[in-house]
C-alpha cells in the first residue's frame, strides 16, 4: 500500500529513470517528500522550471532516454511551457509531471493554480490529469510509452495535490506492459513502396540523400552510413540531422538549409532524385515551396505521416520507422541486379566537387582570416581542434547556433544538441547539464552568445551544485547577432533594440561569482591557448567570454523572400 | 470542398477540446460539429464539417489520427453516405401566415412541435441543404430563432466505423 507520492515515484523508479529534472512548491511538496524518503531516483534542483525542461531535454538528446521533469502548479508548470514547446518541436521524449491545486478547488481559481492540460494542449504528444491514486502507475507507464514511441514527444502528467496526500494509500502494481487502442506507431514501412524507392534510387544520375532529426532519434546513424556509402551518393544533414553522416566523411556535403553549405542547397537543387529520411521540409530548409529542387523526385521516409506531403509532396511517401525502412532499403539494393549508374554518378561528383571548391566552407576560409578581430568561425574550428571534434557540444540560438553547425564538424549522432524547431534562447546551458549528468566524464561544451547565456544564465548556480563542469563559450559580440545581421540586410542598419549600450555584465566575474572560472579572450593570438585552458580545467565550470566581431554575418544565406534552394547570398557582396 | 469527417473516439476528458483545439492551432475551419457517446460508453462519435481541397484534408485526418485519443475516423464524404441534421425553429405565425407556414411544414416532412397564438415551433431532419432551404422558403422576416444540431452522418451499406 502507497501514497499517490509515493506510488509516483515508485511508478519512475520502475520505469528506470535517473533522474528528475525539478523544481518544488506548494502543489507538488507531497511528492518531493516521497523523492526524499528514496534514494533510487535523484533529483535535480534547478534554478528555473525553464531549465529543468531543457536540461531533461538535453538528457533525453544525448542518451536517447526520455527525460523526467517534476514542477508545481501555476507558475511552475507555466514556466515549463517554453521547455516543453522546444521539445515537441524537435520531437523530444519528456515526461512532464506537474503537482496541482486539490482536487476540490480546480476551477475556482486556487493559489498556484493554471490549467496545465490546457495550457500545454498545443505542444505535447498527449496529457493526462489524474482522478484516483489508483490510476498512476498505468498512467505513467503510458506516459513514457506515448512519449518514447513513434514519433516521439513530451507528455504531461498533471497530478492533484490531494492525490499524492501520505495518509491515503492504495495498492500499487506496476504494469509490464501497456496497450493503447487508440494509439499503434507505425513500425515497419510499406514493402512495395520501398522497393518502388530502391528502383528511382539506383537509377537517379544525381541523387541526393538528405536526412533530419529523425535518423538521429530512431538511431538509425549506422545504417545511414552503410545506405550512403554503398550507394556512394552525396548526402546532406538537416541543423537537427548533423552527426547522423560523419560530419568529415568525404560524402557528406554539410548542412543544407537556410544557412546551408552552398554545395549542398545546389545540389538539391539540380538533383533529379531526393531521398529524403526523417526530416519534414521545413520551411528554414526549403526557401521556396514552390520552387524547392524543381526536377527531382522525391522519397520522403518518415515515421510521422502528417509530416509527409506537408509542405513538399512526395513521389514515393514511406511511412515507418526510419531503422526498419534503411534496413529493408540495404536488403533490396544489395540483392538488387541493378547497380546505381555509376558513370552518371562520377560525373555528378564531379559537379559537386567542383561546386565544394568553388564556395564550400571547409575547402579554405570564407571569411577574413587577416582581420585583427576574433571572427566567431575561427572560434569554432578551434574548440573542434582542441576538443579534437569529440565534445558534446549545445547550443543557444542565433549567430553561434549557426556558426557552430557549419563549423564544428560532428561525426557521431547525439553530439549536437540544439533547439531547431523552436528556436529557443536560453536553451544551451540547461541542456548541457543535462547531457553532463548523464555522462559526468565528456567533455560538454555550451557554445552561446552573451544573449542567449542571460535567458538562463541562473543555472550556472545549479552548476555548482551538481558538479556539473560545463564549457560555456560565449561568443560575445555585444549585439544580438542575428537579429542585427537581419537588421543589417533588411532595415538598412537600423538596430532596433539589439544593442546593450555598456549594459553588459561582466562575465568572468559573474562567473566566480558561482564559483566557476571566468576567462576573457581579447586577442586572436590568445585564442587558442585559453581554449586549452579551458579544456584542461577538467572539473571546473568555465565560462569563456570570447570578444568577437560584432560585424561578421552568417553566410552563405538562402536569398528570401522567393528564392530557390540555390539562391544564396556567399558573402556581403557576394551572391549566387 | 465540404467535408463530412466522423470520428470514434475515447469519451474521455480534454478528448473533444483535443480535436477542437487541433482545429484552431493548425487553422482549419469547423463549420459544424456533433458529439456524443456511442453504444458503448467508452467511445464517443464526433461527426464535423469542414472545408478545405484535398491537400488539407489529408493534413486534417493525418493529425486527427495522430491525436491520442482518437481511436478510428472516417472522411464519409469520399464515399456514399446519409447525413442528417436536426433543425427546431420558431417562426411567426399569426394570421394568413399561420396556414402558409403550416403547408410549408408539411411540403419539407416537419412537425409543429408547439404552438402559440402566434408562433410555431417546428422540428425538421434532413440533409444540411434541405434545411437551408426550408429557411429560404420561411423567409427571412418570419424567422425567431433556429437551432441546428450540425451534421450527423453514417456510410451506407456494409461499412462501418467501429472498434
Amino acid at each position: 500500500m502507497l501514497s499517490g507520492g509515493d506510488m509516483l515515484i515508485r511508478a519512475l523508479k520502475d520505469e528506470g529513470v535517473e533522474y528528475i529534472f525539478g523544481y518544488p512548491g506548494g502543489a507538488a511538496l507531497h511528492i518531493y517528500d516521497a523523492i526524499f524518503r528514496q534514494n533510487d531516483v535523484k533529483h535535480i534542483l534547478v534554478r528555473h522550471e525553464q531549465g529543468a525542461t531543457h536540461a531533461a531535454d538535453g538528457y533525453s538528446r544525448a542518451t536517447g532516454r526520455v527525460g523526467t521533469v517534476l514542477v508545481t502548479s501555476g507558475p511552475g508548470a507555466t514556466n515549463a511551457i517554453t521547455g516543453i514547446a522546444t521539445a515537441y518541436m524537435d520531437s523530444i521524449p519528456m515526461v512532464v509531471i506537474s503537482g496541482q491545486v486539490q482536487s476540490h478547488l480546480i476551477g475556482e481559481d486556487a493559489f498556484q493554480e493554471t490549467d496545465m492540460v490546457g495550457i500545454s494542449r498545443p505542444i505535447v504528444k498527449h496529457s493526462f490529469m489524474i482522478k484516483h491514486q489508483s490510476e498512476i502507475a498505468e498512467t505513467v507507464k503510458k506516459a513514457y510509452y506515448i512519449a518514447a514511441t513513434g514519433r516521439p514527444g513530451p507528455v504531461v502528467i498533471d497530478v492533484p495535490k490531494d492525490l499524492t496526500h501520505p495518509a491515503f494509500t492504495f495498492p500499487y502494481e506496476y504494469p509490464d506492459k501497456i496497450k493503447l487502442r487508440s494509439y499503434t506507431p507505425a513500425t515497419r514501412g510499406h514493402a512495395g513502396q520501398i522497393k518502388k524507392a530502391v528502383q528511382l534510387l539506383l537509377g537517379a544520375k544525381r541523387p541526393m540523400i538528405y536526412t533530419g532529426g529523425g535518423v538521429v532519434q530512431g538511431n538509425a546513424s549506422e545504417l545511414l552510413v552503410q545506405l550512403v556509402d554503398t550507394l556512394d551518393y552525396p548526402v546532406t544533414n538537416t541543423l537537427m540531422g548533423l552527426g547522423a553522416y560523419p560530419g568529415t566523411g568525404k560524402r557528406f556535403l554539410g548542412m543544407l538549409g537556410m544557412h546551408g553549405t552552398f554545395e549542398a542547397n545546389t545540389a538539391m537543387h539540380h538533383s533529379d532524385v531526393i531521398l529524403a529520411v526523417g526530416a519534414r521540409f521545413d520551411d528554414r530548409v526549403t526557401n521556396t515551396v514552390s520552387k524547392f529542387c524543381p526536377n527531382a523526385k522525391i522519397i520522403h521516409v518518415d515515421i510521422d505521416p502528417a509530416s509527409i506531403s506537408k509542405t513538399v509532396t512526395a513521389d514515393v511517401p514511406i511511412v515507418g520507422s526510419v531503422e526498419s525502412v534503411l534496413t529493408d532499403m540495404l536488403a533490396l539494393i544489395k540483392d538488387s541486379s541493378e547497380k546505381p549508374d555509376s558513370e552518371a554518378i562520377t560525373a555528378w561528383w564531379k559537379q559537386i566537387n567542383e561546386w565544394r571548391e568553388r564556395h564550400g566552407l571547409q575547402h579554405k576560409a570564407r571569411f577574413d582570416t587577416t582581420s585583427d578581430k576574433i571572427k566567431p568561425q575561427e572560434v569554432i574550428q578551434a574548440i573542434w581542434d582542441v576538443t579534437k571534434g569529440d565534445a558534446y557540444v549545445t547550443s543557444d540560438v542565433g549567430q553561434h547556433q549557426m556558426f557552430t553547425a557549419q563549423y564544428y564538424l560532428f561525426d557521431k549522432p547525439r553530439r549536437w544538441i540544439n533547439s531547431g524547431g523552436l528556436g529557443t534562447m536560453g536553451f544551451g546551458l540547461p541542456a548541457a547539464m543535462g547531457v553532463q549528468m548523464a555522462y559526468r566524464d565528456a567533455t560538454v561544451v555550451c557554445v552561446t552568445g552573451e544573449g542567449s547565456i542571460q535567458m538562463c544564465i541562473q543555472e550556472l548556480s545549479c552548476c555548482t551544485q551538481y558538479h556539473l563542469p560545463v564549457k560555456v563559450i560565449c561568443l560575445n559580440n555585444q549585439a544580438l547577432g542575428m537579429v542585427r545581421q537581419w537588421q543589417d540586410m533588411q532595415y538598412a542598419g537600423r538596430y532596433a533594440e539589439s544593442l546593450y549600450e555598456d549594459s553588459l555584465p561582466d562575465f568572468v566575474k559573474l562567473a566566480e561569482a558561482y564559483g566557476h572560472v571566468g576567462i576573457r579572450v581579447t586577442k586572436k593570438e590568445e585564442l587558442r591557448a585559453k581554449l586549452e585552458e579551458c579544456f584542461a580545467l577538467k572539473d571546473r565550470v568555465v565560462f569563456m567570454d570570447i570578444m568577437v566581431d560584432q560585424s561578421e554575418h552568417v553566410y552563405p544565406m538562402h536569398v528570401a523572400p522567393n528564392g530557390s534552394m540555390r539562391d544564396m547570398l556567399l558573402s556581403k557582396t557576394e551572391r549566387t | 470542398m465540404r467535408r463530412i469527417i466522423s470520428v470514434l473516439m475515447e469519451n474521455a476528458p480534454g478528448a473533444l477540446s483535443r480535436v477542437v483545439g487541433l482545429f484552431s492551432q493548425r487553422g482549419y475551419n469547423i463549420e459544424s460539429l456533433t458529439v456524443a457517446p456511442t453504444e458503448d460508453p467508452t467511445l464517443s462519435r464526433l461527426t464535423l464539417t469542414t472545408l478545405g481541397d484535398d491537400h488539407k484534408i489529408e493534413q486534417i485526418t493525418k493529425h486527427l489520427n495522430k491525436l491520442i485519443d482518437v481511436v478510428k475516423l472516417v472522411d464519409l464524404t469520399e464515399g456514399a453516405h446519409i447525413e442528417r441534421e436536426l433543425m427546431l425553429i420558431k417562426v411567426k405565425a399569426s394570421g394568413a401566415q399561420r396556414a402558409e407556414v403550416k403547408r410549408c411544414v408539411d411540403i419539407f416532412r416537419g412537425q409543429i412541435i408547439d404552438v402559440t397564438s402566434s408562433l410555431y415551433t417546428i422540428q425538421i431532419t434532413g440533409a444540411s441543404e434541405k434545411l437551408d432551404a426550408f429557411l429560404l422558403a420561411v423567409g427571412d422576416a418570419a424567422i425567431i430563432e433556429v437551432v441546428r444540431s450540425g451534421v450527423s452522418g453514417i456510410s451506407r451499406g456494409e461499412k462501418v466505423l467501429s472498434l
